[in-house]
């Protein structure tokens, strides 16, 4: 069955996304767009201390204001609230809070729910909180991790022994996957040790959190503003026995999510608790404000790392200690967070020996969990910083240190000290080609130049060599890591009567674009017009399998599945034509949606045609089941690894401090491509949000425990006019561990260019003697960093 | 993020919105463009009983050529200044400065009056009206009266404004052919506040400065006029090395805030190097 296509490929082409004039206008479904015959709103009142005991509450005020229906204490769910649920224990013994929707007797971060008001209106449900009268006790605010740990200190959750959640460790002796790390620090000829901190962010994404929440009898159906709709419905149906059969989850069109939508939250138990109670459908959809302080942050994270190498420069052994804030609460995946980077932090370079500790620890600060990268960018952030403080140790090039230490492309599959096989790369093909873009020795050569003439801005120069893991799967990995969840995705493919299309996914996306990408595989292997296509995704009922959208796993899982569906779609087609065709199936050629008996010319029949004999059924192969439909179920082999080189080069104002990005070069290694628009948008948009953990992005908690950045004013997420134009190309060595060889690309431009970026800009500041400067890289920071310099 | 509710009142002319707010007492508050009270009111970390929305009076829109002055109608959008070509030839600064003022939208939205009202001494054009020597007119219940700048500012968020008291027009000097200006912004983000903001005024004549003005954003609880650097600059050489001693002591007579932004001897430091780069600039000299 194959023959040479006439009409090009779909695979490969830049298509414009299909869903973004509906997704850029805004005219679609968003769930605040939507609105229930009798729906009420709820307004919730957030604490605004960090850690206290409510002595007393009383929400009677609310309920005499204008409009209110209800209004609701914790004291009102206690014993039916459940707890919100952490998938992922990493540990045996990981200590999990109980943590519930909304405060009973004590609150443990500034914007915890404590009291809700439901009204007709949503002004009137806002305007009745003033009413509601709640006295705080306070307790001691725990804010500093190390404080957090020490013996007597204050706990965050009095029923516990501590405030540390888990220890997990690893190292390479006992796992057999290298030498014993203490042994090779003890022989180190050269040891660098530096500690980083991984500020807090704040996922920013457009579209705040929104659920309506509609009881019809045992029944509920959520509309939620979610990444994750199947892992909402099976939690939620675990937590508050709603029957899983009962509950529907749709989540509409999503206004992104990176990583902050990947979760449970207690609003959404919250409404539901809330509308069950009423009997009536109940919508909640939070502001900004209430985004930054109660939906979960990311990062936080103090590395301890510490690296050792021969003389010359060959690298032996990586011995990493973090602490991880993990908030008040555990949240969905919280504990793994930090955990996904345990297997990054040996990069893309070969060690004898690593070990990894983390301790999970408990603070009274708003949980974190995924943002972008999650882990992944701690992990590479860490290496390609301390590979650059130890070629300066060495006194070596950092581009020469890393040629001398990573793996080379002859050596794929490899096997890393952390026990996980890198599947595919070419690190010196794409180091080679950015080094070219960017005109590097062009740079350096200034660079010196500006050096010997003291000039007022200096030049850096910043590499990030990075690889990362994607492709969040496959299930049998997922569980040898206490991961709660599967990893695998699920898709039908229908061709209906009239020979247009309909694709079932269950990898729900919330602005990658899936349904562009589904339409081309789909395109592709039935030989039918992309137009045709439709992708249905997000609604339980309709798709009512998958793990939804993260963690870089759309493409390589789901894309997979629709792809395999569609193949089968192809291969019972094959067998109606042959019937109708009265030849064997072993004559059939499939060729542009067309099938034909090879050496009879003009018998043939399209999938179109096929697709209403087979929804007519009245002439069917034996055997062979009416209407063309197929459903595939995906889990990969093994992870997928991308990867690439980034550089970059500021200029750093000595005098005012501020950085300014001159040039970003970037030459990533995604696979195979589907849709290169796509895959060059998520880089330029991952570049910029590693770029803002490096320079702009900070959530500051004051001594109190309250959040001072609550606003996007003065938590500066920078946007086009304050970041430079990117320069990127692409490598392409294909995965794998899937059919299709793609690799993901969701995270792999914030995973890279963080320590692109702060490597430039301590590489500019070196001759002062400044050897690291805290992110994000201030223009205050760098200044003081200049002053406190050895010269 | 609603306000909590108020009356609202959408007066035609000044004398209406004048004695609207007479009637509505202490707790009114005018609305021009909206684009730092609605973001206050939203917060709720301001309950007015009534907004006046000055919108629909077309007297306090538009610029026009008074002899000695531009006069600038309160309600004139940060946009339509830095687009006038009166602006651009008699008071540049002033269109300089508009045009970094928050992002578009609130470009087209804000106004010239409502950001000299509101007096957050981190705002550009309280700066450049102080440095401009601009006079305020103001309409009350009472008549007319006219405001110098350096009066109007007279703390954080505070003016000489009476609550039943209209800004309607801001007058700005003519500045002559011998004079040259720069607005000098150092921010995180182009949308974001100055942490420091510097406007400076030169007047050159044979080689050295006549005469100088600069005005400090965000480095007090008003904009301030740094008069040592004035001083300093006024008969100095229009050298690199002249300017850099003057303004060494820019940030003398401030008391700059502390906050995310930046510490206060931080921006101390910034006002210094700012003020250099803003007269030097400004007077054409190369560093």
């Amino acid at each position: 069955m194959t023959a040479t296509a006439e009409r090009p490929a779909e695979i490969g082409q830049a298509r414009r996304r299909k869903e973004d004039a509906r997704l850029v206008t805004g005219r679609t479904m968003w769930t605040d767009n939507l609105t229930l015959p009798g729906m009420l709103h709820m307004a919730i009142l957030h604490s605004p201390v960090a850690h206290a005991r409510i002595t007393r509450i009383d929400v009677s005020g609310a309920r005499q204001r204008p409009g209110v229906v209800a209004a609701f204490s914790g004291q009102d769910f206690k014993d039916v609230q459940g707890t919100i649920p952490c998938a992922w224990p990493v540990t045996e013994d990981t200590v999990v809070p109980n943590h519930p929707s909304i405060a009973v007797d004590q609150v443990n971060h500034v914007g915890e729910s404590v009291a809700v008001v439901v009204a007709r209106s949503k002004a009137e449900a806002q305007d009745a909180l003033e009413a509601i009268d709640i006295e705080y006790e306070p307790l001691p605010p725990v804010l500093d991790m190390e404080a957090a740990l020490a013996d007597g200190a204050p706990l965050v959750h009095p029923d516990l022994s501590s405030n540390k959640s888990f220890t997990w460790e690893f190292e390479s002796g006992s796992a057999g996957t290298g030498r014993a790390i203490d042994d090779v620090l003890r022989d180190a000829d050269v040891t660098v040790t530096r500690r980083f901190r991984q500020q807090r962010l704040i996922p920013a994404f457009l579209e705040p959190r929104s659920t309506v929440v509609q009881p019809q009898g045992e029944g509920v159906t959520v509309w939620s503003s979610t990444q994750v709709p199947h892992v909402l419905r099976t939690l939620m149906s675990l937590s508050l026995g709603i029957p899983e059969h009962k509950l529907r989850v749709i989540a509409p069109d999503v206004g992104g999510g990176f990583g902050g939508k990947l979760q449970v939250t207690p609003e959404e138990f919250l409404t539901t608790l809330v509308a069950r109670r009423l009997g009536k459908p109940v919508k909640y959809t939070e502001s900004r404000s209430e985004l930054m302080m109660s939906g979960h942050h990311g990062r936080d994270q103090i590395q301890d790392v510490t690296i050792t190498a021969t003389r010359d420069g060959r690298l032996t052994g990586l011995d990493v200690h973090i602490l991880a804030d993990m908030g008040a609460y555990l949240r969905l995946i919280t504990p793994g967070i930090p955990i996904l980077g345990a297997f990054m932090y040996n990069g893309i370079y070969k060690f004898d020996a690593y070990r990894f500790v983390c301790d999970g620890v408990f603070t009274t600060k708003t949980p974190t969990d995924a943002v972008r990268g999650a882990g992944r960018p701690e992990a590479t952030f860490a290496i390609e910083r301390i590979v650059d403080e130890l070629a300066v140790e060495l006194g070596m090039d950092p581009m020469d240190l890393r040629r001398k230490n990573w793996i080379t492309h002859d050596q794929f599959p490899f096997t890393t000290v952390t026990g996980i096989t890198y599947d595919s790369g070419n690190y010196e093909a794409a180091t080679d080609r950015a080094l070219d873009l960017i005109e590097w020795d062009e740079l350096k050569k200034e660079q010196a130049e500006r050096r010997a003439r003291h000039d007022t801005v200096q030049l850096g120069l910043g590499i990030s060599t990075f690889s990362e893991l994607c492709g969040w799967a496959p299930s049998r990995l997922l569980g040898a890591l206490r991961y709660a969840g599967g990893g695998w995705e699920q898709a039908t493919v229908r061709v209906l009567p009239t020979g247009k299309v309909e694709v079932v996914t269950g990898a729900s996306p919330h602005g990658q674009g899936n349904e562009t990408t589904w339409s081309q595989i789909v395109a592709d292997r039935l030989g039918v017009p992309f137009d045709d296509v439709e992708v249905l995704h997000g609604d339980t009922q309709t798709s009512p399998r998958g793990w939804d959208t993260y963690g870089s796993r759309s493409a390589a899982v789901g894309a997979v599945a629709v792809s395999n569906a569609a193949l089968r779609v192809v291969e019972k087609a094959k067998r109606v034509a042959a019937h109708l065709l009265e030849a064997s199936e072993d004559d059939m050629e499939f060729v542009d949606g067309k099938f034909s008996v090879r050496g009879t010319p003009g018998a043939e029949k399209t999938i179109q045609d096929l697709a209403f004999e087979a929804f007519a059924a009245h002439d069917m192969p034996e055997g062979v089941e009416p209407n063309l439909d197929a459903e595939a179920t995906f889990d990969p082999v093994a992870l997928s690894f991308p990867h690439g080189t980034h550089l970059c080069a500021v200029d750093v104002d000595t005098e005012t401090g501020r950085v300014t990005i001159r040039k970003y070069v970037c030459v990533d290694d995604v696979g195979t491509v589907i849709n290169p628009l796509i895959v060059e948008g998520q880089v330029h948009g991952g570049v910029a949000h590693g770029i803002a953990q490096a320079l702009y992005e900070e959530a500051v908690f004051d001594d109190d425990g309250n959040l001072t950045t609550g606003t996007l004013v003065d938590y500066m997420v920078p946007s086009a006019v304050d970041l430079p134009s990117f320069t990127t190309d692409r490598t392409v060595s294909p995965s794998t561990t899937n059919p299709l060889g793609v690799k993901g690309v969701g995270e792999t431009g914030t995973i890279a260019s963080t320590p692109a970026v702060v490597n430039a800009v301590v590489d500019a500041l070196r001759p002062f003697g400044v050897n690291d400067v805290r992110m994000p890289c201030t223009p205050e920071r760098v200044w003081r960093a200049l002053q406190g310099g050895t010269r | 993020m609603i306000p909590a509710a108020f009356d609202y009142v959408r007066p035609s002319t000044v004398d209406d919105a004048v004695a609207a707010l007479a009637a509505a007492g202490d707790d009114a508050k005018v609305l021009a463009g909206g684009q730092s009270l609605l973001p206050v009111l939203r917060l709720r970390l301001s309950y007015p009983s009534t907004l006046v929305d000055l919108g629909r009076i077309e007297s306090l829109r538009g610029v026009r050529d008074d002899g000695d002055a531009l006069v600038i109608g309160a309600m004139t959008t940060h946009d339509e200044v830095l687009h006038d070509a009166l602006v651009a030839r008699h008071a540049p600064l002033l269109a300089q400065a508009a045009a970094t003022v928050g992002d578009r939208q609130v470009r087209h939205l804000g106004t010239l009056g409502g950001s000299l009202s509101h007096a957050d001494p981190a705002g550009d054009l309280p700066d450049v009206a102080l440095t401009l020597d601009a006079s305020l007119d103001v309409v009350g219940p009472s008549g007319s009266r006219t405001v110098a700048a350096h009066d109007f500012f007279v703390d954080y968020l505070t003016t000489v404004l009476a609550p039943d008291e209209v800004l309607t027009a801001v007058r700005v000097p003519k500045l002559g052919a011998d004079w040259a200006t720069h607005y000098e912004k150092f921010n995180r983000m182009a949308q974001a506040w100055p942490i420091v903001g510097v406007a400076a005024a030169v007047r050159r004549s044979n080689g050295s400065i006549a005469e100088a003005r600069v005005g400090l954003a965000n480095m007090g609880s008003t904009p301030l006029r740094a008069s040592a650097v004035e001083q300093a600059l006024a008969g100095a050489d229009a050298s690199a090395d002249a300017v850099r001693a003057a303004t060494e002591h820019a940030a003398e007579g401030t008391h700059p805030p502390s906050d995310l932004s930046g510490g206060a001897d931080y921006r101390e430091h910034l006002a210094r190097v700012l003020t250099r780069r803003a007269v030097m600039a400004a007077a054409g000299i190369q560093p």
